[in-house]
C-alpha cells in the first residue's frame, strides 16, 4: 500500500512538471518574436561571442563554406556574403567579423526543411578576417576567410 | 510606417527561392554627426519567414547588415500561388510585414 502511495505520488509530480515544461513552451512563440541576443551582439572578441551564444570555441571544418563572397571589397559598406553548411543537422548559421566593433553580424535560426544556406549583405569598417559559425546538432563548426575592403576611394 | 519589402519567391525543383529586399536605414550607432555627437543605432533586430504559417526562417541581425538589406534563402516544399510571409522588427520596436506569392 505504501508502495501504491509512493508511485501516485510520482505520476503526480511527474505531471506537474510536464504540464509546467508544456506552459513554458506555450509561453515562447510569443516572446521569440521580441528575442535578440543583446550580449551576443555587444560582444567584441570571438571568445565573448561564443560565451553568449552559450557554445564553446568552434572547430573548423570543411563542410562550411562561403559561396558568392568576394575576396575583395570595393565597398565595405555593402559586402555580399553567402554561407553554405553541409553538417547534418544545422541548426543556425552565424556571420562574425573580426575587425569589427563588434563580431556578431547576424544569426540565422534554420528550421528542418529549409536549406542551410543563406546569402546576405554586410558592413565592414576594415579588411577583417570573416567567420561562418555554424551550430549543427548542438556543435559549433566555423570556416574563415580572408576579405579585403578597398576604402579611400576611387575605388582603390 | 516604413517602405514596404521587395519579395520575390520561386519555384526551383522541389524547394522554393525566396529573395528579400528591405528597405530600413541600418544605422550603426558608431557614425558622429556634423556636431560631434552619435547617431544612435537603429536596426533591425528580427526577421521571420513564413509560409503556410510554419516558419521556414527566423534571424537576429546586429547593425553590422547593410544598408536596406538583402536576404536570400530555400526552402522544401511550396507550390506556385502559395503565400511566403516575411517580418521584421528594428530596435525602436518599429514593425513590417509584406507577403508574396510564389511563382
Amino acid at each position: 500500500m505504501d508502495a501504491k502511495r509512493r508511485e501516485v505520488l510520482k505520476t503526480g509530480g511527474g505531471l506537474t512538471l510536464l504540464s509546467l515544461v508544456a506552459a513554458a513552451g506555450w509561453l515562447r512563440p510569443g516572446d521569440a518574436l521580441a528575442e535578440w541576443n543583446k550580449a551576443a551582439f555587444e560582444a567584441k572578441t570571438l571568445d565573448e561571442t561564443m560565451k553568449a551564444l552559450g557554445g564553446s570555441a568552434p572547430a573548423q571544418s570543411k563542410d562550411v563554406a562561403f559561396v558568392n563572397t568576394p575576396d575583395i571589397a570595393e565597398n565595405g559598406a555593402v559586402v555580399p556574403i553567402g554561407i553554405t553548411s553541409a553538417i547534418p543537422k544545422t541548426e543556425s548559421i552565424a556571420i562574425l567579423i573580426e575587425k569589427n566593433p563588434n563580431m556578431l553580424a547576424a544569426v540565422f535560426d534554420i528550421p528542418p526543411g529549409t536549406d542551410p544556406a543563406i546569402s546576405t549583405r554586410v558592413k565592414m569598417g576594415q579588411s577583417s578576417n570573416v567567420y561562418a559559425l555554424v551550430k549543427a546538432d548542438g556543435k559549433y563548426y566555423a570556416a574563415v576567410k580572408e576579405i579585403k575592403v578597398t576604402l579611400g576611394g576611387c575605388g582603390g | 510606417m516604413p517602405d514596404p519589402m521587395k519579395i520575390r519567391a520561386n519555384v526551383v525543383g522541389d524547394s522554393t527561392e525566396v529573395k528579400v529586399l528591405m528597405s530600413h536605414e541600418m544605422e550603426t550607432g558608431q557614425r558622429k554627426d556634423a556636431q560631434g555627437k552619435t547617431i544612435p543605432a537603429w536596426h533591425i533586430q528580427n526577421v521571420t519567414a513564413t509560409w503556410n504559417g510554419k516558419t521556414v526562417l527566423s534571424a537576429e541581425w546586429g547593425p553590422a547588415v547593410s544598408k536596406n538589406p538583402f536576404l536570400s534563402f530555400k526552402f522544401k516544399g511550396g507550390a506556385k500561388g502559395d503565400k511566403v510571409q516575411i517580418t521584421w522588427i528594428d530596435n525602436r520596436g518599429e514593425k513590417r510585414t509584406d507577403e508574396a506569392v510564389i511563382a
